[in-house]
């Protein structure tokens, strides 16, 4: 059972790969954020699949928490950044 | 093999199914508007899943009642996050994508 969660997370790693594309090359700022933003949802589940690897669950799942509540504070912080003072180019 | 462990499986693999559809939307569509519509509904179902499987892996405690906890607040902060992203880009005055723009960009394409 361990090994299926060692199996889902490199498959999970390798999602986190694909969406840093966009997070990378998106044609402007707010896609970007859409990529950081799908990046951070994948990064909850793959730290409590590391918990469940190193069988220390009780301490990842806190650390997981605080990820996502940073993860949708960010997101909402920039998002009103960018509605006051941006002009987003194309 | 216990039937704990094949439901957690399943859930697991739900949510990895989704999280995959969710990538492919954000990496393929063509405007900023479809791929924050593939990201939100999918990422939030797939975490759902996900979390709901581990939780049940677990078994019952205080670990599983956090995991449960994350489930739901990503269940709410999600949809938020999106909506508020997606307005922003509305207010920035980001064009959404259509068939008539597509064709005048064909048009262009072809022409020049």
């Amino acid at each position: 059972m361990i090994q299926f969660f060692l199996i889902v997370g490199v498959a999970m790693c390798v999602l986190v790969l694909l969406c840093l594309y966009r997070a990378t090359y998106g044609p402007n700022v707010l896609n970007r954020a859409a990529g950081i933003s799908a990046i951070g949802t994948k990064t909850l589940i793959i730290l409590l699949i590391m918990g469940v690897a190193y069988d220390r669950i009780d301490m990842f799942v806190d650390i997981s928490m605080v990820y996502a509540l940073l993860n949708f504070i960010g997101t909402v912080v920039l998002a009103k950044y960018l509605e006051t003072t941006g002009e987003v180019s194309c | 093999m216990l039937v704990k462990d094949v439901v957690s499986a399943m859930f697991v693999l739900g949510g990895l199914f989704f999280f995959m559809t969710a990538t492919l939307g954000l990496l393929r569509l063509p405007d900023f508007y479809a791929r924050l519509h593939a990201t939100g509904k999918g990422d939030t179902l797939a975490v759902f899943s996900s979390l709901i499987g581990l939780a049940v892996y677990h078994g019952f405690s205080l670990t599983s009642a956090k995991i449960v906890f994350i489930a739901v607040f990503m269940f709410l902060a999600q949809p938020t996050a999106t909506h508020a992203i997606s307005r922003a880009a509305f207010r920035c005055h980001v064009e959404p994508w259509t068939c008539e723009s597509e064709e005048i960009a064909m048009g262009q394409g072809g022409e020049g």
